[in-house]
């Protein structure tokens, strides 16, 4: 109403409602969010233009627009998705971040809905009994040479003994935050000092360079995490319900796939996107376990690196393969996968 | 009532299996993960530690293990590879000894405030002395390889990616969301596109800057060299190295931190906002008296999932610089694959048992001393 009576400075640094920005902040707001929106986007735009180029436009340049000042070319794109085998790493990769996913988020949700819902107890003395066979088992394999399927065997025939007749007497018992906390506390243990003995065991198994080995492991990797947040899914919503279908007959399980896991769909799409996008980035795992044969793109695209130096038109478009699907998910499903974060990190 | 009659008659002939299956359900349900979980990860730190007291070498036919106790420990702490994992101690100056009083004293504080702050237990007081003490010993270290004239070894460098760049992508983060959160046109759009750089591998990142900071044919080439540093290159220096490592890392955790910060700014009690502004405040002061303490809780949260990420960082130097120049970007878990990678399996675990032991020292540190504090301020 006074709008007219107001200074300039106050016209131009103070808002004229609590819903507005006044004109100065207004613009240091835009020049620096569009400045952030560069940092962001001249990354992908180089990596874009170089997969376009040939040796020359790269190595006489910097060029920048293309049609501007080089001509595109598909000769690269040409040579790694035709010539180059390219398409074996990328089943690969889809394989095991699609495979590991459903496994991991099948896994995480049937455990986490059982840590919300039901009330288990493990007695401590089981989980030592347990430790201390394992122990065991490893040093007789590893210092006395007994092969390992009878040391194993064995073990399993003392745990199942002991946990009949000893330990379910024993009074100190570990309840559901016990395992909770257990399961999550998995994701801080560093995956490089896992890796060892996973290789060895894959090796054992003659599954090295598989993709079920890579399936395998990466849906134990990101098991903490689909438990972390399916969790607080579960948690949030209302148990009359599953308490009724139970009182009608239902067993936990029918409960659990027809009635709690249609409630939490957006909470598991969430979780899902998180996850597979965890697992179609990861290196240092698949770096250890694969080789020729089940190679997955992020091994392929750190492996670009040759003698001749790296060859960055055919590099970028490596990249720019891998990183389209993601970029694609991230921009259609956003508010899917921030759901994901939230959670976590809300809830702590 | 005749449906639930039906149903329990229906039910009542089989008691068997169906019944018994269902009385086991949640230890059912959770066992699928506990055995992945056993054998993916309880079974090889069993593994990994005994490999990481045993010196392994090839042998004919195979390979050979001798158990050599802490020996692998003892080489990285104090033997022949402690300029690799702690570095080379340099001597202490006035400036040293005063970044370790000031670290001592911020320490000293955090317990203080501890014990003044009621609910104290023996455990509480005994854990808290113990992540305090190794606390106090990392930054020793960091200070006795960085402050003097000495060369940091896989540790600080760790150490270095971990503080200075969580520290960046956090402060960064809160800033953009703190933008974001304004009443501007746009917002969506922004607030889509941030989000991108998380999704991309970090392998691919690391290629990309390496493209961009190319000071022959990167896009950047002819404005460094009308500066005439043309000749420079960044891989051949440590601190310009290790900051390219820093900046595709922020460029790619940047955005975790803005999402879950911008979501936490959005939920802040908007008629408190609101009320202060009728009442004259300023921007900083309702940052600090409403928004700060509104999101601390979340923004604790927020660094803790960063820190335990953080701590594995490979790709990056890995893809970068390969670790060099020397040992200058080698963060501890290159430090481990580089000993496998010479089939120094003992050395290589040994490294990866300090990294988690490194690792779950500063996390709970942080947990108990910001984390929590920060959740009864909420409440």
């Amino acid at each position: 109403m006074n709008g007219d009576r107001r200074s300039l400075r106050q016209r131009l640094f103070e808002p004229e409602s609590l819903e507005r920005q006044a004109p100065v902040p207004k613009f240091m707001t835009y020049v620096l969010l569009v400045f952030w929106s560069l940092v962001v986007l001249v990354p992908l735009y180089w990596v874009l233009i170089t997969s376009f180029k040939q040796s020359g436009d790269v190595d006489n340049g910097p060029f920048y627009i293309p049609f501007v000042d080089f001509t595109p070319s598909l000769h690269a794109w040409d040579f790694m998705l035709l010539q180059n085998n390219t398409l074996g790493p990328y089943i690969n990769s889809i394989v095991a971040a699609l495979g590991s996913t459903v496994v991991g988020v099948v896994v995480g949700a049937l455990a986490a809905y059982a840590l919300v819902r039901t009330r288990l107890e493990v007695k401590l003395a089981t989980v030592v009994t347990f430790l201390l066979l394992l122990a065991a088992t490893v040093a007789a394999v590893v210092t006395l040479g007994v092969p390992w399927p009878i040391a194993l065997g064995s073990a399993v025939v003392i745990f199942i003994l002991a946990v009949f007749t000893l330990t379910h007497r024993a009074r100190l018992a570990l309840g559901n935050r016990d395992i909770e906390f257990w399961i999550i506390s998995n994701r801080i243990m560093p995956p490089i000092v896992a890796v060892l003995p996973i290789y060895i065991m894959f090796q054992q198994l003659r599954l090295l360079d598989t993709q079920l080995a890579l399936v395998a492991t990466y849906a134990a990797v990101n098991l903490p995490i689909v438990v972390w947040l399916t969790r607080d899914f579960f948690a949030a919503i209302p148990v009359d319900l599953e308490e009724s279908a139970e009182i009608d007959g239902a067993s936990k399980f029918r409960v659990f796939f027809t009635i709690a896991l249609p409630l939490v769909r957006s909470g598991l799409v969430a979780t899902f996107l998180l996850v597979l996008i965890l697992a179609w980035n990861e290196y240092l795992l698949a770096l250890f376990l694969t080789n020729a044969n089940a190679q997955t793109m992020p091994v392929l695209v750190s492996a670009q690196n040759t003698t001749r130096g790296p060859q960055w038109w055919n590099m970028s478009v490596l990249i720019v393969v891998m990183i389209a699907p993601v970029v694609v998910i991230a921009t259609v499903l956003q508010k899917h996968i921030a759901r994901g974060l939230l959670v976590g990190a809300v809830k702590g | 009532m005749t449906a639930f009659a039906e149903t329990a008659v229906d039910t009542v002939p089989r008691p068997g299996w169906g019944e018994r299956l269902d009385r086991h359900a949640g230890r059912l349900m959770v066992l699928p993960a506990v055995v992945i979980l056993l054998c993916f990860a309880i079974f090889p730190l069993i593994i990994s530690a005994y490999l990481a007291l045993s010196r392994f070498a090839l042998a004919p036919g195979g390979f050979t293990l001798k158990f050599i106790g802490l020996g692998n420990f003892r080489k990285l702490l104090t033997g022949s590879q402690q300029y690799h994992f702690l570095g080379t101690f340099g001597a202490f100056g006035p400036v040293a000894w005063g970044l370790v009083a000031l670290a001592a004293i911020a320490l000293l504080y955090c317990m203080a405030r501890y014990l003044r702050g009621g609910s104290v237990t023996v455990v509480g007081i005994v854990g808290r002395l113990i992540s305090v003490s190794l606390t106090m010993g990392l930054v020793l270290v960091a200070v006795a390889t960085l402050a003097t004239s000495g060369v940091p070894g896989t540790l600080v460098t760790t150490l270095l990616y971990v503080v200075i760049g969580v520290s960046v992508q956090f402060l960064l983060g809160l800033g953009l969301a703190l933008l974001c959160a304004q009443p501007i046109r746009g917002r969506n759009f922004f607030r889509v596109l941030y989000f991108v750089p998380l999704m991309v591998t970090p392998v691919g990142i690391a290629y990309t800057f390496r493209m961009l900071a190319d000071m022959q044919k990167g896009p950047f080439a002819p404005l460094v060299r009308s500066f005439g540093v043309g000749e420079w290159s960044w891989a051949t220096e440590a601190w310009s190295a290790r900051l390219m490592v820093l900046v595709g890392d922020t460029w790619q955790w940047t955005p975790f931190m803005f999402i879950v910060l911008l979501a936490a700014i959005e939920n802040q009690p908007r008629d408190q906002v609101e009320a202060a502004r009728i009442d004259g405040a300023g921007g900083l002061q309702i940052f600090r008296d409403i928004t700060w303490p509104a999101i601390a809780p979340v923004a604790g949260t927020v660094v803790l999932i960063r820190l335990i990420e953080a701590f594995k960082i490979i790709d990056l130097p890995n893809v970068l610089t390969g670790g060099g120049p020397g040992l200058a970007t080698e963060s501890m878990t290159l430090h481990a694959f580089i000993a496998w990678r010479t089939q120094d399996l003992g050395a290589s675990a040994a490294v990866g048992y300090m990294l988690l032991f490194v690792s779950t020292v500063v996390c709970i540190t942080f947990f108990n001393f910001v984390v929590r504090p920060s959740r009864r301020l909420e409440s």
